[in-house]
């Protein structure tokens, strides 16, 4: 047992509910008691979905447990199948279940035999893998069974495409910022001259799945989810993949180059000719993206050897670890990631850019290790924000999990050469402004005159009796003032000298408040 | 309106069970806060972790007197022995926190596991020193705000023995005076014996948790009719729970506490005053009725409060008069509200609700099915266990003018043009008493209030046609 207040990374079948609801018309249904169906909560929320999420659940009641699921798990499986008829229903076991050791691969099989759907049961162990490992998983797991289907359909064998292509693998729901990651992608790759083949699995359907090898490379933006994938289809069909994030300039650059080399060992037989992306590189890092202008103009200079911490997914804290070091000048005292079953990869990639790295996923820690850096900003996920407000240290947010704030309406990628002046902006404004910053220094800090009270009326002539002061007290401080306001304005208008706890409701009905 | 249909008798339907409510360890989220000296430990998985902590939102960066037991493999597979492992935990919370009783929450797990918390609490309660609640809140069994309701019937073996402590007063009192002597006790006490003497009537207990400042508000109605509350079931620290017992008289504050009710009546021997819920000015009134005639004290000025209640709401009333509701059913105050707002001048098409105590909640069906009546309007079904898909078909073919709804289905709802109010919020607002009928109503037009301000924009339906049906 473990004493836990909050945790980065969610249980496994979020993942898989995740990338369930990603691809289009796939349906998941969960084997779990009620009250567990709470990620449909988080979607309409948090992404502000306007549709209803295609996750329902087969409930595991008091019944379940003395009888087993018997009909129960198939009969939803046949009913959603019947309402929705979607292309696939995915079976997605909860922490309970998996307790319960039922055979769900028997209801799937039963239940695939009697619907038109096609029927999976998710892969996932729930005492084994955390929401990142699941979602991989069962990604993987998808296209697997897919590939496999056609396979015996004997409609894989496609050419690959004339022109170079790729797939985008990795992009999903209440992914961080995920869909204008998307779009920034989709565009970078069209002014390659690249066609984009697939995407999975937001927006996908599974039906397309068996288009993927036709694509030339794979480009894999996220190090968490759609590695697994790629690693299959390199295995099975030969495909190389892209895995080196676009985030910051370097990166982008670095990301660009591996996709010619992998374009150019087709490109000369059906193209006639290879590519050269240098000059694009080129033209986009010098004079499109504001980001290098940026670290070299003047107020950059103010951000030279200042102290920051950060913490985050391996993605993003490793990429943003890098640009604060190599692009800005920042010093990283310390980079840390809370995906402990990939702590080596995120090592080797920071090393020489900050003095220490931490792989925990006990916030704890982190906000020690923070209030003892003393850092001048944090770079974190909305659990680092929350320690920054108490330390009163600014954070930037650049990494899951994430409150609905990070799912803004506006444009805001963090790949590609739009991104890389977003995280500009984001570093920029996260540290004391430099002249701010160069004047708060030589004059001794803002204006200090503190406003005394709130309240405009003066020596009052009201009393209030001891229980009406101290239900006054019990008031949350910021309506505090306005309720004893208003209570005060009754009692004059009612000519009332003293003021009692039936004073203050009945002033509370009388002005509605 | 079919008015014959109005006396028809109250039919209750019940469906699959098949719909979004949150899980009942949700309750810790308020009853942490209400019992001020309590800590919560939660004995799940990550997947009831995850949920607190979303759900809760920003409550969580508070330092909250509540945390997870998380349970690993090796204490499914009982590798690790239960005990010792929750005595680690609960010495580390004692040194860190020092509560004055830490509640076990058990969830769907423990219950799969057969964990024996009631068995290992006395236990480890005698070893450690400190009281150990066991509630077992779990989704195999409950719904949302039932989660208090099992607490609560826990925390009501705990309460002191109401005979057993007027024949200790004698020595309590002087420990107490011992220990408290620095306080200047004298006044009070004397105010309260003054009061006690005054009182005609048996102790009343009022049971369910609310707010601090709803609960003086409904204590200060009851003071209008000369009744003097003697406790409240939970009270705002744990070291001051209501002494319970024989000729002690106790009346539930919500609708979803009937197994509390159960407990005080059968455990404790007390008395239930069944009465409607104190939800709405027609609620309250009627409860305090109940409550006076079971003393047999005669109500006095009743009727005016509440008309003037009502007068006040006038602006609000306007809006919600002849518009219709549906209520999808998730944290058992459905049929207390959907009696309101039919008082309200409201048409409700369907009452969803997880789970009905016809016996605890006789007060108040006879109250809705009186209202009815009185309004002219048909009984709504009553749809017990409801089926979410199924409902959103009927919402479908109602086309109601607002739904009252789960989180899940708002957002999707209103994509499709059908208002919706969050259910939840009437969980966590103060919907109690005289005082706070504004509230409710508040809540209830939002949308509406919201609707006619972006009426001229004509942008009601926002889903593409194809998904309509979707």
């Amino acid at each position: 047992m473990k004493l836990a207040y909050w945790m980065y990374a969610g249980p496994a079948h979020i993942g898989t509910l995740r990338v369930a609801s990603s691809f289009k018309n796939v349906h998941a249904i969960m084997h779990a008691p009620l009250g567990d169906d709470y990620f449909n909560v988080m979607r309409s929320m948090l992404e502000r979905e306007r549709d209803f999420t295609p996750v329902t659940a087969s409930i595991v009641d008091r019944h379940v447990l003395a009888r087993g699921s018997q009909e129960k798990v198939v009969e939803n499986i046949t009913r959603k199948d019947k309402e929705e008829r979607p292309d696939l229903i995915v079976l997605t076991p909860t922490c309970t279940s998996s307790i319960l050791q039922e055979d769900l691969q028997n209801f799937v099989d039963r239940a695939s035999m009697a619907s038109q759907s096609d029927v999976i049961l998710a892969d996932v162990n729930h005492y084994r893998v955390n929401e990142l490992q699941a979602a991989d998983r069962t990604l993987e797991q998808v296209v697997r069974y897919y590939l496999d289907k056609a396979r015996r359909q004997g409609t894989l064998n496609q050419p690959i495409t004339d022109v170079p292509s790729v797939n985008i693998i990795g992009i999903f729901t209440l992914g961080f910022h995920n869909q204008h990651d998307c779009r920034e992608l989709k565009r970078l790759l069209q002014d390659l001259g690249i066609q984009v083949n697939e995407v999975i699995p937001e927006g996908g359907s599974v039906e397309n799945l068996r288009n993927l090898p036709k694509a030339w490379l794979n480009l894999v933006p996220y190090r968490e989810v759609g590695l697994m994938t790629a690693l299959y289809l390199e295995k099975e069909f030969g495909m190389p993949y892209v895995a080196t994030t676009p985030m910051g300039i370097v990166g982008t650059a670095e990301c660009i180059r591996q996709i010619q080399t992998h374009i150019n060992k087709w490109a000369p037989i059906l193209m006639g000719t290879e590519v050269d992306y240098e000059p694009y590189i080129d033209q986009q890092t010098r004079f499109v993206s504001q980001a290098a202008w940026f670290s070299r103009s003047i107020d950059c200079q103010n951000l030279t050897g200042k102290k920051a911490v950060v913490f985050g997914d391996t993605t993003h804290a490793a990429a943003m670890t890098k640009i604060l070091a190599r692009e800005m000048g920042v010093y990283v005292v310390c980079a840390g990631t809370y995906c402990k079953h990939d702590g080596d990869w995120f090592r080797e990639q920071v090393q020489g850019y900050c003095d220490e790295v931490l792989i925990t996923d006990d916030h704890t820690e982190v906000g020690d290790m923070i209030a003892r850096v003393e850092p001048a900003a944090i770079f974190g996920s909305q659990m680092e924000r929350h320690i920054g407000k108490r330390l009163d240290i600014p954070c930037g947010v650049i990494s899951a999990p994430v409150h609905i704030q990070n799912f803004p309406l506006g444009y805001r990628p963090f790949l590609g050469y739009e991104g890389t002046n977003q995280i500009a902006d984001l570093v920029y404004n996260s540290f004391t402004l430099g002249m701010e910053d160069h004047l708060l220094e030589i004059f001794g800090g803002h204006d200090t005159k503190e406003v005394i009270t709130k309240s405009l009326s003066t020596d009052s002539d009201l009393a209030w009796d001891p229980e009406s002061q101290a239900e006054l007290s019990k008031i949350p401080g910021f309506v505090r003032g306005k309720i004893k306001r208003n209570t005060e304005k009754f009692a004059r208008q009612n000519g009332m000298t003293k003021i009692t706890v039936e004073v203050m409701y009945a002033a509370k009905e009388a002005l509605n408040a | 309106m079919p008015s014959s249909r109005t006396s028809d008798p109250l039919t209750f339907e019940c469906e699959t069970g098949n719909y979004h409510t949150f899980c009942p360890i949700s309750c810790v989220a308020w009853l942490y806060q209400k019992i001020e000296d309590s800590f919560f430990l939660v004995v799940g998985t990550k997947t009831c972790g995850y949920f607190l902590q979303n759900a809760l939102g920003v409550m969580i960066f508070a330092e909250p007197r509540y945390a997870m037991a998380e349970l690993e493999e090796g204490d499914i597979s009982a590798q690790l022995n239960d005990y010792q492992e929750l005595k680690r935990l609960c010495l580390q919370i004692k040194k860190d926190r020092n509560p004055s009783v830490i509640v076990w929450i058990g969830t769907c797990t423990t219950e799969i596991i057969k964990m024996d918390l009631e068995g290992m609490a006395p236990r480890l309660e005698a070893e450690i020193g400190i009281p150990i609640v066991v509630a077992r809140a779990n989704g195999l069994d409950y719904a949302f705000t039932q989660g208090e309701d099992t607490v609560l019937a826990a925390m009501a073996h705990r309460c002191p023995n109401h005979n057993q402590s007027l024949k200790d007063t004698p020595t309590q009192d002087q420990a107490v005076k011992g220990l408290l002597s620095f306080l200047p006790l004298q006044g009070k006490e004397k105010e309260s014996q003054q009061s006690q003497n005054s009182i005609q009537h048996p102790p009343l207990v009022l049971f369910g948790s609310l707010p601090s400042s709803v609960v003086s508000q409904l204590n200060l109605e009851l003071k209008k009719q000369s009744i003097h509350v003697s406790g409240w079931l939970p009270a705002q620290r744990y070291t001051e729970l209501p002494s319970l017992g024989e000729g002690v008289y106790v009346c539930g504050v919500n609708p979803f506490l009937s197994r509390t009710a159960t407990t005080l009546m059968r455990r404790k021997k007390c008395k239930l005053i069944s009465a409607p819920f104190p939800i709405g000015p027609d609620g309250t009134r009627a409860w305090i009725e109940k409550i006076c005639s079971v003393f047999a004290i005669q109500p006095n000025g009743l009727e005016e409060r509440e008309k003037q209640v009502w007068d006040g709401l006038k602006d609000y009333l306007d809006l919600v008069r002849g518009k219709s509701v549906f209520f999808m059913g998730d944290n058992l105050l459905e049929v207390s509200l959907a009696r309101f707002l039919i008082r309200c001048g409201m048409i409700v098409y369907e009452i969803g609700i997880p789970y009905m105590d016809k016996r605890y909640q006789a007060a108040e069906l006879a109250l809705l099915q009186k209202t009815c009546q009185e309004m002219g309007v048909p009984i709504p079904r009553i749809v017990e266990k409801p089926d979410n898909y199924n409902q959103v078909q009927r919402m479908r073919e109602l086309q109601p003018d607002l739904a009252i709804t789960g989180m899940a289905h708002a957002n999707p709802l209103e994509a499709r043009g059908i208002s919706t109010k969050w259910s939840v919020e009437f969980t966590f607002a103060q919907i109690h008493g005289f005082t706070n009928a504004r509230d409710i109503l508040e809540l209830v037009t939002r949308p509406l209030r919201r609707n006619l301000s972006l009426e001229a924009l004509g942008w009601a339906g926002l889903v593409k046609r194809d998904k309509l049906n979707a």
